[in-house]
């Protein structure tokens, strides 16, 4: 991936070099061949409209072609494949919060497997933030209120940079860290080093107990709410006759302000939680949720096993 | 034919009339400009001493000379007033004021009030923004995004944003003048066709702010508002959206850059036709190439938001858009050079700015190419290579084309003319100072430096260092002319009608002009750049 | 003279072109979140005061009835109908003024003025069936007040352009020959009036109909 943005970028550097230097060229040559001397007069030359098509078209042609190239590289920079690992990412002034789906929570740092997909699904608690990795050459803007994401597949093993990319306030400059890329062993003996805290999912499991989400959420048809298990991924009917996908950004938003989308054949009388949950409860709860539409293999067990690289 | 004859002060409209209140209450436009011209100069002094105070904080890679509050205000402001105070009016209100009614051969412009109202206003403004820099500045970045500066920000946002809603209103009212002045005013046989494209250059340039300007001001009300009141329209807390913030702004503030670059354009093409000796090369296509500019540079604005959060598919459309608005530029580019051909070049000051311009506003321009690239643009928005890219264009550029044009305008505008000598090391080395400030932070963007940056990676430290030394020399070379100018005014040779044998009706008259321009209404019957016609000055006896 | 009523009238018609790109922002808005928030923005309708609203829009239009006639009275050379016409205009903008002031008192005794006091669980209690966000509810307000209070606002500059009207036409400035600024202050007036025409129905009539 970043290889595609290298190629493009040294394509145009070639270009660029080559259109100044023969513009450059160019006027030094008519500068210097056509410099006042006595007795010699300017010519009037009106234009020529070939001439002004020409450079007009051709230029055109080759920005065209640019354009694709560079619209090819931003389609796949921003269609995760499916199965990607996915981290959860809390910006807040002045730092980076991640959370791993097996439940290792980090600081300004991010460790992954090398050869793996990553898809991080990130908001930000307070302005708009973004996350920039230049070695994977990938910038997203983190903007509160609702998830945006972005992914990467590493390559090569090592620590990178990790830099805030959008101005938010005195330590904008200080809101940086490393992408720690790890050999797939190293990363499972990281992984098994850190505290016990259960995955995300189960993370989030406990919380929806804990708030009585699973007081109206029954996993039957008997609940004042719905039932949440096969939701995620799939269409949804609201009572207003639209039709959603029931994505991350849907299921924050049912959560926060659960006005806005009811779902059809249900009353808007779920409270909203905005305040009493943070974001990375949320997170949490979230991961919960899409595990509910996992293929079985144990419920706690599902997101383990999602872990694996699938493809 | 020399007559050893006492030169009798002649009546011009520098000496009309002293006294300050002959200044200050003054419509002719010739002196609203200098007012103008003094005041700009000013706010470029300071928005100069903000960037010196970054580029010496960068020397290290620590923060080590400000704290870093301090260091996001200074951007911050640097950021406002070169935009607002100094780059937005700087050719518009100063040459554009003074040679818009010369050169369509009128008395003044439309409205004389409303000139000397802009002016106020501009002031009002200024002194509103320079109370808001020593009561405690502003840090949300000139970019002004929400939530942060609506609602988590402890600085003067409300000052500085009503400060700037001022100034907008000057240019609005500029803008409003130039429009009707060109379409009623011009002299008899005076066509569109044979306008100088110095005018087309500004007419397009107002249109821009006639219908961009309004938008900022809506924005910057609805940020005051919400700052003020709390009322959510952009805090997503409150059911509000930051991106619709960026989308308002970026209307304006898109279009505003090429309120910037369109008049320099402008004083490029008068500059080359004068010092080839001929007639511009595709006169239609350069005037038509402004109005196409204006019009595209509507459409692009989001091409600042490709990470900011929009979809994919809009991403697109503003991508192929920007593409388009590159073709009317690169148009210009390729008439200029052609213009150079068979000509008979000479390398006078103005000249030599000219170069400098169309060779920097080539490498921003195609720079602008990488950053239109959706995939380019992922990896270096938001760091030094959009820096480097938009300095290019507003100082390689626009800066420089104010200083082709000031030089070249000087002895209509003093009656005196500035040392040439002077003039060409200047050009030079502001030339040398600008690529060695910029070109290092083309290559700082793309090695990953953010922009906005109080402190930053070691390994960056090599290339900040090079470009703090090109600061310093650029420094010098603008300090020059500032001096050698006001040598000239006093010291400087005294101007001919024509000193440069140019083309154009503001050379019909004597320099300076009379306060009423013309002793009599000229009637124009020959084309642009009637350089056929017009014989070089330097082959006609001159008597002192 | 016929130069300069032309530059006039091309001055106005360009700064009125700027003062739509000006309002347009905020319509803007307006469209974006009526259309995330469309039982907010109903809800918020239903609750400002219609026969207040429609009696001001009777009012603006009368008022650019009078504006039409006055530029009239100035071509015709009637003095005293000139200042009367101006006079009643003022009169009219002034009417408009004071109910408009009357609607926002109300609004802020309903609590309905955004800030640390907004509260609009009454409106939302009066749809039980309906979700009710109450902070996309202070949107509906924030761009109400905003949208209101800038043209109540150009209402104001007019009253002031036409004071000074009525007292150059009092002085019999303004006859066959010269009357561009009463033209060019109409000018103005009709568009302070055509932007009440589009907030009206925007702000007033968002689905007016009875609920089932």
């Amino acid at each position: 991936m970043a290889g595609n943005v290298d190629a493009l970028f040294v394509f145009l550097v070639v270009l660029s070099t080559l259109m100044s230097v023969a513009i450059f060229t160019m006027i030094l040559v008519f500068a210097i061949r056509f410099r006042k001397r006595p007795g010699v007069q300017a010519e009037q030359i009106e234009g020529s409209t070939p001439l002004e098509i020409t450079w007009s078209v051709v230029p055109l042609g080759i920005f065209m072609m640019i354009f694709v190239w560079g619209a090819v590289i931003y389609f796949q920079e921003r269609t995760p494949p499916q199965g990607a690992t996915e981290v959860y990412v809390v910006a807040k002034q002045w730092m980076w919060k991640l959370q791993h789906q097996e439940g290792q929570r980090e600081i300004n740092q991010l460790h992954i497997p090398v050869g793996r997909d990553v898809k991080l699904i990130m908001t930000s608690q307070d302005v708009i933030h973004s996350f920039y990795v230049p070695a994977f050459r990938i910038k997203q803007d983190v903007l509160p209120g609702r998830y945006t994401t972005a992914w990467f597949h590493a390559t090569k093993p090592g620590t990178y940079h990790l830099f805030c990319a959008e101005y938010c306030g005195t330590q904008h400059s200080g809101m940086i860290g490393q992408v720690v890329v790890m050999e797939p062993a190293q990363y499972q003996a990281w992984l098994s080093g850190g505290p016990a805290t259960g995955t995300l999912a189960e993370n989030g499991q406990e919380i929806f107990q804990q708030l009585g989400c699973s007081t109206c959420h029954r996993s039957d048809t008997q609940g004042r709410g719905p039932n949440l298990v096969g939701v995620f991924g799939k269409p949804v009917q609201l009572e207003d006759g639209r039709t959603v996908l029931a994505d991350e950004n849907y299921v924050r938003e049912s959560i926060l302000s659960p006005a806005a989308k009811v779902v059809a054949g249900f009353k808007p009388i779920m409270p909203t939680f905005q305040g009493i949950v943070s974001e990375e409860q949320v997170n949490a709860l979230v991961a919960y949720v899409k595990s509910l539409s996992q293929p079985p293999a144990g419920a706690a067990g599902a997101p383990k096993a999602a872990a694996e690289p699938q493809k | 034919m020399a007559t050893a004859a006492i030169p009798v002060e002649r009546e011009h409209y520098l000496n009309k009339e002293y006294g300050i209140r002959s200044w200050l209450l003054t419509v002719d436009h010739k002196r609203i400009a200098l007012l103008y011209l003094i005041s700009i100069t000013f706010f470029f002094f300071i928005g100069g001493l903000f960037a010196l105070l970054i580029r010496l904080e960068l020397l290290t890679p620590a923060g080590d000379l400000v704290q870093a509050d301090t260091y996001n205000k200074l951007f911050t402001m640097h950021g406002q007033v070169m935009i607002f105070f100094f780059l937005i009016p700087s050719i518009p209100a100063v040459l554009g004021n003074f040679l818009v009614p010369l050169m369509i051969g009128a008395k003044d412009l439309a409205f004389p009030r409303i000139n000397l109202l802009s002016w106020y206003l501009y002031i009002i403004a200024g002194i509103m923004m320079l109370h808001a820099i020593v009561t405690g500045g502003v840090d949300t970045g000139w970019t002004f995004y929400t939530p942060f500066s609506t609602a988590f920000s402890n600085t003067k946002v409300v000052e500085v944003g009503l400060a700037i809603f001022v100034a907008g209103f000057s240019s609005i009212l500029t803008g409003l003048n130039f429009v009707v002045t060109i379409h009623r005013m011009r002299a008899p046989g005076l066509t569109w066709s044979r306008l100088p494209l110095f005018i087309w250059a500004h007419y397009a340039t107002s249109i821009i702010q006639l219908l961009g300007t309004p938008v900022l001001a809506i924005t910057l009300v609805l940020v005051v508002l919400e700052r003020a009141f709390h009322m959510g329209i952009f805090d997503p807390s409150r059911g509000g959206d930051p991106l619709l913030f960026q989308h308002l702004f970026w209307f304006y503030s898109h279009p505003a850059v090429y309120i910037m670059i369109l008049p320099s354009m402008g004083v490029v093409t008068e500059v080359i036709a004068c010092f080839a000796r001929k007639r511009v090369f595709g006169y239609s296509f350069i005037a038509m190439s402004s109005i196409g500019i204006a019009v595209l540079g509507f459409l692009v604005w989001a091409h600042h938001m490709f990470v900011a959060g929009i979809s994919l598919y809009s991403a697109l459309v503003f991508s192929i858009l920007s593409y388009m608005v590159a073709v009317p530029s690169a148009i210009k580019v390729f008439n200029w050079t052609a213009t150079l051909y068979k000509g008979s070049i000479s390398f006078t000051t103005p000249m030599l700015y000219a170069f400098g311009f169309i060779g920097l506003f080539t490498m921003g321009g195609l720079t602008g190419l990488f950053l239109a690239a959706l995939g380019i643009d992922v990896h270096v928005t938001d760091t030094y290579f959009v820096v480097a890219h938009f300095h290019y264009i507003m100082v390689g550029g626009a800066v420089m084309g104010y200083m082709a044009g000031m030089h070249f305008w000087w002895p209509k505008i003093s009656g005196r003319m500035y040392p040439e000598a002077w003039g060409r090391l200047a050009a030079l080395i502001v030339f040398i100072g600008f690529n060695l400030t910029f070109f290092p932070q083309f290559v700082l963007g793309y090695l990953g430096m953010p922009r906005r940056y109080w402190q930053y990676s070691p390994e960056f430290q090599v290339l900040n260092v090079l470009s703090t030394a090109g600061a310093t020399i650029l420094a010098v070379g603008y300090l020059l002319p500032m001096v050698y100018f006001l040598w000239s005014m006093r010291y400087g040779k005294l101007a001919d009608d024509n000193p440069w044998g140019a083309a154009g009706l503001e050379w019909k008259t004597t320099s300076p002009p009379p306060t009423y321009n013309f002793e009599e209404e000229p009637v124009v019957t020959w084309e642009a750049y009637n350089y056929h016609e017009i014989p070089d000055p330097a082959e006609v006896a001159v008597e002192r | 003279m016929e130069q300069q009523k032309d530059a006039v009238t091309l001055g106005m018609w360009l700064f009125l072109a700027t003062e739509i790109m000006f309002f347009g922002g905020m319509f803007c808005a307006y469209l974006i979140y009526r259309n995330w928030y469309p039982n907010e923005f109903a809800a918020g309708s239903r609750s400002i005061d219609l026969i207040l609203g429609t009696v001001n829009t009777a009012v603006l239009i009368c008022s650019s009835l009078t504006v039409a006639l006055s530029v009239r009275a100035a071509q015709m050379g009637k003095r005293m109908l000139l200042v009367g016409l101006l006079i009643l205009t003022m009169l009219f903008g002034l009417a408009f003024l004071g109910i408009k002031g009357k609607e926002w008192y109300d609004k802020y005794k309903e609590h309905h003025v955004p800030g640390a006091s907004f509260d609009a669980s009454d409106i939302a209690r009066e749809y039980p069936q309906i979700p009710i966000d109450e902070s996309h509810e202070q949107i509906f307000f924030s761009l109400y007040f905003a949208m209101t209070g800038l043209h109540a606002l150009h209402m104001i500059i007019g009253l002031g352009i036409f004071t000074w009207l009525t007292v150059m036409a009092w002085k019999g400035r303004y006859g066959p020959e010269y009357h561009a600024p009463i033209e060019i202050g109409g000018l103005y007036w009709h568009f302070v009036d055509i932007v009440w025409i589009y907030l009206f129905p925007l702000l007033y009539l968002i689905d007016r109909k009875p609920l089932k």
